[in-house]
């Protein structure tokens, strides 16, 4: 397994490559979730409009604009649980990659999400993805969502994913 | 039954099980697409939980309707979606007072091999 390269500058935003970068670094280049979510998150990533918000060592924050074709509950204008469960989906994958420090084939095996309340309609959802554990076969996430205040969270998710290439 | 905007999202639209059951359809497209040739799990995940939802206002409205909200999904994933349609359906398990019990699953060609399966726990509040 390649091992995650040394960050520099607090660790977000890729902050770390701007200073001094060498010539041996930049022939191996780390999983970059910031670089992975420009050059889009798939099909389904796209429609939802998720985009890259921050990134640390372990873990990785997307962000999920209000969009009204998203809605579930058209009397309150509250969007549906499927798209922060997508974005929760891609945040903690990218959270394993970011952890790893590179990219591998990976599925989801089980996802449980608590919602702890519905997401305000208007206000932009924030979801962090946090890597916590990396076994063999096995990478083990958590993670929550907020629309403005971390405190106040509105949705809660655990899981495991399963790499694709087999025990390491 | 009409579907939320979140529904024509996914495209999704409803057909009738067998038994009777109304039943969900999601066509494959690239608003769906996860890694290249694949469904994208959050696409999957949210399908089964409109499947759910459904269902359990399809078993609500037989007694006397209601509002539900989702408070805990559970999904396992048991093989990737490929390029083709995929069906769900939610089972309610229990319909009590307060709370709505249900288990859903996604299937491609043959609903012996699911997807994907989820359970659910809705707060229902009854009108």
């Amino acid at each position: 397994m390649l091992a995650p390269l040394r960050r520099g500058g607090g660790g977000v935003g890729g902050a770390g490559r701007s200073s001094g970068a060498q010539v041996a670094e930049a022939e191996f280049t780390p999983f970059d979730p910031e670089r992975f979510a420009r050059r889009g998150m798939g099909g389904h990533g796209a429609r939802l409009g998720l985009t890259y918000r921050a990134h640390g060592p372990d873990w990785v924050e997307l962000a999920l604009p209000y969009d009204p074709a998203q809605i579930g509950d058209p009397g309150r204008g509250v969007i549906a649980s499927g798209p922060i469960l997508a974005m929760m989906d891609m945040a903690t994958s990218m959270a394993i990659w970011t952890r790893l420090g590179q990219f591998r084939m990976q599925a989801t095996l089980d996802l449980r999400i608590d919602y702890l309340r519905p997401a305000t309609p208007g206000r932009t959802v924030i979801g962090r993805g946090e890597c916590y554990r990396v076994a063999r076969a096995i990478a083990f996430i958590r993670g929550q969502a907020h629309d403005g205040d971390p405190a106040d969270p509105l949705a809660h998710v655990a899981g495991t994913y399963m790499f694709l290439d087999g025990p390491r | 039954m009409t579907l939320p905007p979140y529904a024509e999202l996914l495209a999704l639209s409803v057909e009738t099980a067998a038994d009777g059951a109304p039943l969900l359809v999601m066509p494959f497209a690239d608003d769906v697409v996860g890694r290249p040739g694949f469904l994208h799990g959050g696409a999957i995940g949210g399908l089964l939980e409109m499947a759910a939802i459904v269902a359990v206002q399809d078993a609500l409205e037989a007694e006397g309707g209601g509002r539900i909200k989702p408070i805990t999904v559970t999904v396992d994933y048991m093989r990737g979606g490929r390029e083709k349609p995929t069906r769900a359906q939610g089972v309610v398990t229990r319909l009590g007072t307060r709370v709505a019990n249900v288990e859903a699953i996604a299937w491609q060609d043959d609903r012996a091999r699911p997807i994907a399966a989820a359970r659910m726990n809705y707060l229902v509040v009854r009108t």
